[in-house]
């Protein structure tokens, strides 16, 4: 029996054109899709930077260390904003990574059965569908009222502790973080519990195999392995808190001085400044919130790439 | 319990199953089997796929826990303690039991970790460099890797993984070694090298290895155990012991017909 019918050469057995041209073109397309995306990023951060320029010119890097914020006399330094930023985002990452590990670890391991696991999974995912104003509704008229006493008791119990120097004013950093905490729990929960399910199952075996029990078996071999996993999600929960804006600007107080480093003072963010003011700005204001909104431009972006490196430098060969 | 399994060690019976059935839920994969493994002894188990020889391995070491639909009917005693009482914990059932898998499965760590990370568990008090060099000595792999004990073990080749791992079983100084295909993931020279230690390892320790490869279980064996599997009317396919001897009866004058196929490749 022949076993081929066509006795021409390979090289005249071509595709058609047509298949060809939809080969390069989908190769094409993709490549203008992706770098369209790069250069919107660059459009926008130079878009921002022109405007940042007078700002820029006249405050320099003294706008980074200054925390006076006045319209009134055309002087601006962020220094409240980006240290708002930093410690709200601080005090949302020291609650939710335990807390998210935690849940991963519980939905990872095969403690519940899957019909009660998979709903508990999903009701965890559906924590980061609440949008961002109805938190700060919930946080204000709900989660402040339940804070307040618990916040006095801290102040009159440890008021020497710099931390808790101050009474607490209802609104503040505390209550700012401690929401940013609930929303970025879900990002970190679900991207560390797949890179927990990701890690091999050979590997636990190998663990419960030489007599590790179930929490030696987490803790000395599923959690390194998933480390690089885990803290790309810590690292992205952590860009959103920074950039996190409703919800913030209606729970922290919004005061644009450092009084006191007391979490339960008021304070602002760079991107409750920028929520706050926009609307009213005029002239170097303008140019001033915009040099503040590429300085958090900025720090989301170190953030980022310490997230890269840190995942590259401590991801382990599986 | 520490005690209790550990001044058992002195028979020369290491494992006898009675009456064993191996359930997953109601589905029954190993039915009926009897079988005594010797001290100091290399086992293999044969036969075609899906015969249940690594679920009857997992048994052992009681791995099968980990799995919630399992369940056994029927006795398995180690030395002669009932394994499946409710007072044996399978945790302390796996520091004396040790396993070696099909794929090599170093933990994302480096070399000396690998081997330390068993003794450390028991909380082993001696000098530790001592012992990780006596276990890459014992798994042959000492003169390979003495020079990069800091490198990860998933860097070595598959060959040196895989007795990298056996290193890593050894180093907690177990009673028996279970070996489930070994040396299926292996190229041939990696092979020999590994049967070559079994030789070696069953001086100190009991060996019950799985494995497809025939002239492996011929070559490296004492004694072999041939599993077949049938189908029942539902189609579910039940594993069982067909014929279980001395290595040489059952390659060169087995009982059964079956036996006799196989291990002259007429099947499987």
């Amino acid at each position: 029996m022949a076993l081929t019918t066509d006795h021409s050469s390979p090289m005249n057995r071509q595709r058609s054109g047509f298949a060809r041209s939809l080969d390069s073109g989908f190769v094409w397309g993709t490549a203008a899709v992706a770098i369209a995306v790069g250069l919107l990023l660059a459009v926008i951060a130079l878009q921002v930077g022109e405007d940042a320029l007078p700002a820029i010119q006249k405050f320099g890097l003294g706008f980074l260390v200054s925390s006076r914020w006045s319209v009134i006399d055309g002087e601006f330094g962020a220094l409240t904003q980006i240290y708002g930023t930093i410690v709200t985002s601080l005090i949302a990452l020291f609650l939710a990574v335990p807390i998210g590990v935690g849940i991963a670890i519980f939905l990872s391991e095969d403690f519940l059965p899957p019909r009660i696991k998979q709903p508990i999974v999903f009701l965890v995912e559906l924590l980061a569908a609440i949008p961002s104003v109805v938190y700060g509704i919930w946080g204000i008229f709900v989660l402040i009222p339940i804070l307040r006493p618990f916040g006095i008791w801290l102040h009159e119990t440890l008021g020497w502790i710099p931390l808790f120097a101050t009474a607490p004013a209802g609104p503040g950093i505390y209550a700012a973080g401690l929401v940013l905490a609930i929303m970025i729990l879900p990002i970190i929960a679900a991207i560390s519990r797949d890179a927990m399910v990701a890690v091999p199952a050979e590997l636990r075996q190998a663990a419960y195999g030489l007599g590790a029990t179930r929490w030696e078996t987490i803790f000395q071999i599923l959690l390194p392995a998933g480390f690089s996993g885990i803290a790309g999600g810590v690292m992205l929960a952590l860009g959103r808190a920074m950039g996190e804006t409703m919800a913030v600007t209606m729970l922290i107080g919004n005061a644009n001085t450092i009084d006191s480093f007391s979490i339960l003072s008021q304070g602002s963010t760079v991107a409750s400044l920028l929520a706050n003011q926009f609307a009213e700005a005029g002239g170097l204001q303008i140019s001033a919130l915009m040099y503040a909104a590429l300085v958090l431009f900025a720090l989301t972006l170190v953030v980022n790439i310490l997230a890269e490196i840190v995942v590259r430098r401590f991801s382990l060969k599986l | 319990m520490t005690s209790r399994l550990q001044s058992a060690r002195q028979t020369d019976s290491i494992f006898r199953t009675e009456d064993l059935n191996i359930y997953y839920g109601n589905f029954l994969a190993v039915r009926d089997l009897s079988i005594d493994i010797a001290k100091n002894s290399i086992t293999a188990f044969i036969g075609p796929s899906g015969c249940g020889k690594s679920t009857v391995l997992r048994c052992f070491n009681r791995l099968n826990d980990l799995i919630k639909s399992f369940h056994i009917e029927g006795k398995i005693y180690y030395h002669d303690q009932d394994l499946y009482a409710s007072e044996v914990d399978p945790v302390e059932v796996r520091r004396q039991v040790g396993m070696v898998f099909q794929k090599p499965n170093p933990f994302p760590k480096s070399i000396y970790d690998n081997i330390a990370f068993g003794p450390r568990l028991l909380g082993y008090k001696g000098d530790m460099d001592e012992l990780v060099e006596q276990s890459l000595k014992q798994a042959a792999l000492w003169d390979d890797v003495k020079d990069k004990l800091k490198a990860f073990g998933t860097d070595l080749s598959g060959g040196q993984q895989q007795r990298l791992c056996i290193a890593r079983a050894v180093a907690v100084q177990p009673d028996v070694i279970l070996m489930d295909e070994p040396c299926s993931a292996l190229d041939p020279i990696s092979t020999l090298k590994v049967e070559d230690l079994l030789q070696e390892l069953k001086e100190k320790y009991t060996i019950l290895i799985v494995t497809h490869n025939m002239q492996q279980a011929s070559r490296a064996s004492d004694y072999t155990a041939f599993f077949n599997v049938e189908a029942n009317s539902k189609g579910q396919r039940t594993g069982y012991v067909v014929e279980y001897e001395r290595t040489e009866a059952i390659f060169q004058s087995p009982k059964q017909q079956a036996t006799q196929e196989y291990v002259s490749g007429r099947f499987g």
